[in-house]
């Protein structure tokens, strides 16, 4: 028996200071009313640090000073904004284990995934829109694009930093300013970032850090000083956002929910599939808006599949996020455990037939077993609810136009995968897919300079590459 | 093996059909989850372990046209006490050698459990005649090879004529007698990964006891995403077959890292039944002192110099 050491990655390189405030016209300041609570790791249920619950006129307090700040940033030259968008991305990768540790501490996500995917992605955002602030006038809005104001951006917990990335870097390189409240379960990191911003020397009140629950987020989104909207997160959340801020002039971006089809046709290359299918729900514990959480597979291939899905999934290693050899980490909090096991239970309760690998689960924190549902039909709840978690649904199909017509047959419409060595059929599928990214035999891959976004209940706006910055311009 | 797996190789016909019909390999994503599984981190207790293993499974080898007797009776010595100062440290699997060395180490190596294995067949480039070949192979074996390291004709393969790749390897199975037969696919030569997902199966289905990357005349030699489709033909073979066969990556393997590496690719990939130097082996020359000073390093804490290692 050949078993793996514990190889867990020092948690020492990263500071936690035992509470923190708020990020404000670049200082650090204490809440005006607000509560403090505590963040957890939940791996562990080991509290990390307290941090405040930004109240209504906190909130205030930070959009007065994006706006004062405002004035000033916009007025720079794009180089000389592009200069501190370079700053901050040589300092992310400087202190990228940093950063990396600290997410998966307070995310409970997989160090190596932190490490190799999240981190490198949050520095190449803030590189890749750092190279288009002097060049506005070229991405097709006009010969000298204004920006809006003030935007206000409420990010998930899932990929605390990548967001924070995806939100901030092309809203400054438009010239806006930003308050951006992260989720109440994992603000360590833009806490962190705050500090990177003060090291960058960043003119004050450019970028404002309000942590804080729903009240908070709802404070900005509804504060009548702020131009922009932008959210990523559930799809209930963005439609009460939707409904606030109509009429009122602000621009919205929203990036939602998804239960994206991962397609695999007969002729797939087999061993790469079923990588592509781990790697589509089991990534990031499945805790992500573009999952691919419908298996869609050729029903000639279904057993073949399903048995090399089900020994790949016994290789998979469960346990301590800061492990450098784990792959999946734990569940982010015990709401998102309770909403994923209520939904597994329906799944079995429906008639679906659930299947783990046999794992054990360690005794604290909050966790829960890669888990394949098969057996599914469209009408089942497992099948058309985002589960959020490392749930797979797996469903049949005969011919790519059923193919097709199921992936299509939801109300999201988020993402997608093909998995084909047929290069014809790749983009036939992907003309008739409904989904903001059709991967081709790959999944979950993003760059900085492919947009992203959904159709639907999926959201509306996208992020990344050139079309991210019409969301930030006035145009 | 079936009768569905025999008949396949009745003509470049069948055969065809049914090596194009296996599932493709995406290169990119095969590349992608060999670069997944370097990641991995093997430390303290995992890293003594694996490097024993490591050391159990190197097949040491010397191709050079100035191998002499004297360099072959100096090798086999280093086979057997691959650290003098210290007994703990395993025998490697076997030496590898020229046919006409064989005899050599035959006489150096008998009764010790170290096994002789012998490249042969036109090595390496495969360019000769069939009889030619088997005269090769029977010189080696005749002179004691436990083991026959056959390189496939690459040119035939590419070809499309699979039937004589296929009949050669046949042939020269049937020439082995009671040796092990090791099939080298000269993965760097075929190119893509369909080819060399096509050539295991080809090998196996052809008789051979094992399927190795590379002669270690050819860039790229054993590289993880050609072993690590490698193993996983092994892997579909045993289970439509019922026949285990076994993996060597050879050449471009030479430090402790590389080695455990390949490890850890057999390890998730085919599961600890092919982690013995029966069913895995790495073809090798300078990995070993390299081994032996991770060991070391391990044990005592410190490195040693390289004068420290013999040089064989």
């Amino acid at each position: 028996m050949f078993e793996y050491a514990p190889a867990p990655e020092s948690r020492d390189v990263v500071d936690i200071r035992p509470s923190y405030g708020l990020f404000i016209d670049g200082e650090w300041v204490d809440s005006q009313g607000g509560e403090l609570h505590k963040t957890v790791n939940p791996a562990s249920e080991e509290v990390l640090a307290e941090v405040a619950w930004a109240t209504e006129a906190d909130v205030d307090r930070a959009v007065s000073a994006a706006r004062k700040a405002f004035g000033v940033w916009s007025a720079l030259p794009g180089s000389e904004r592009a200069k501190y968008l370079f700053r901050i991305a040589r300092i992310i990768q400087e202190r990228s284990r940093e950063l990396a540790v600290l997410e998966s501490l307070d995310n409970g996500k997989p160090i190596r995934e932190s490490r190799d995917v999240d981190l490198p992605l949050v520095a190449a955002h803030f590189f890749y829109y750092a190279g288009w602030a002097d060049k506005l006038g070229y991405a097709g809005y006009g010969p000298s694009p204004r920006p809006l104001g003030v935007a206000g951006q409420v990010i998930p917990w899932n990929f605390p930093l990548l967001m924070l990335a995806w939100k901030i870097a092309p809203a400054l390189a438009c010239g806006n300013t930003v308050v951006l409240k992260p989720a109440e379960t994992t603000p360590l990191t833009a806490l962190l970032f705050a500090e990177i911003c003060a090291q960058a020397d960043l003119p004050p009140g450019v970028v404002n850090i309000v942590t804080g629950a729903g009240q908070t987020g709802a404070a900005l989104v509804d504060h009548p000083d702020v131009d922009k909207v932008a959210f990523t997160g559930s799809t209930e959340v963005g439609r009460r956002i939707a409904r606030s801020v109509a009429g009122s002039g602000k621009k919205v971006t929203l990036e939602l929910g998804g239960k994206a089809a991962n397609i695999v046709f007969e002729d797939a290359a087999l061993d790469q599939a079923v990588e592509g299918i781990v790697n589509g729900i089991f990534f990031n514990q499945g805790h992500v808006c573009c999952a691919g959480s419908r298996l869609l597979v050729q029903e000639s291939i279904e057993t073949e599949l399903l048995d090399a899905l089900k020994r790949r999934l016994g290789t998979l290693r469960l346990g301590d996020p800061l492990d450098k050899n784990t792959d999946i980490g734990a569940i982010n909090s015990a709401a998102q455990l309770a909403k994923i096991r209520e939904l597994s239970d329906l799944g079995e309760a429906e008639g679906a037939e659930r299947w783990s690998p046999a794992c054990s689960l360690p005794d604290k924190g909050f966790w829960f077993p890669p888990t394949i549902f098969t057996g599914v039909a469209q009408s089942h709840r497992i099948a058309r609810e985002e589960v959020f978690g490392p749930v797979l649904s797996v469903l049949t199909f005969r011919t790519p136009a059923e193919a097709v017509e199921k992936a299509n047959n939801t109300p999201f419409g988020l993402s997608a995968g093909v998995w084909t060595e047929k290069g014809s059929r790749i983009l036939w599928m992907a003309s008739r897919l409904r989904a903001g990214v059709v991967w081709a035999n790959t999944f979950n891959r993003f760059d900085p300079t492919s947009p992203f976004g959904g159709y639907k209940e999926s959201g509306y706006g996208r992020e990344g590459g050139r079309h991210g910055l019409e969301a930030y311009l006035d145009v | 093996m079936t009768t569905s797996l025999a008949d396949v190789a009745t003509s470049n016909a069948t055969l065809r059909t049914f090596l194009h019909g296996l599932p493709g390999v995406d290169r990119v994503g095969a590349d992608q989850r060999a670069a997944m599984l370097a990641t991995r981190s093997i430390k303290t207790t995992a890293k003594a372990q694996a490097i024993d293993l490591a050391i159990g499974m190197v097949d040491l080898t010397t191709l050079e046209g100035a191998d002499t007797p004297g360099k072959v009776r100096a090798m086999c010595a280093k086979a057997l006490h691959p650290d003098p100062a210290d007994p703990s440290v395993p025998r490697v699997a076997a030496v590898c050698v020229y046919p006409d060395l064989v005899a050599e180490a035959a006489t150096a190596l008998r009764g010790t459990g170290v096994k002789v294995a012998s490249v042969a067949t036109a090595f390496p480039s495969g360019r000769s005649s069939l009889d030619v070949k088997i005269a090769d192979t029977g010189f080696a074996v005749a002179a004691g090879a436990d083991e026959i390291d056959m390189v496939i004709d690459r040119g035939a393969f590419l070809a499309g004529d699979y039937v004589k790749v296929f009949e050669e390897i046949v042939a020269i199975k049937a020439a082995c007698g009671a040796a092990h037969l090791k099939v080298i696919l000269e993965t760097g030569e075929l190119s893509t990964y369909d080819n060399v997902r096509r050539a295991s199966w080809l090998a196996m289905l052809a008789g051979g006891d094992f399927i190795k990357t590379s002669t270690g005349k050819v860039q790229p030699a054993a590289t993880l995403p050609v072993t690590l489709i490698m193993l996983e033909a092994v892997r579909d073979f045993l289970a439509v077959s019922g026949r285990k066969v076994g993996v060597k990556p050879a050449g471009g393997i030479r430090t402790t890292k590389d080695a455990i590496k390949m490890l850890v690719l057999v390890n998730e990939t085919v599961g600890e039944g092919w982690l013995s130097p029966d069913w895995f082996r790495l073809g090798a020359s300078t990995l070993l002192n390299d081994l032996l000073m991770q060991r070391q390093k391990m044990a005592t804490g410190r490195y040693a110099g390289p004068d420290y290692f013999t040089l064989d």
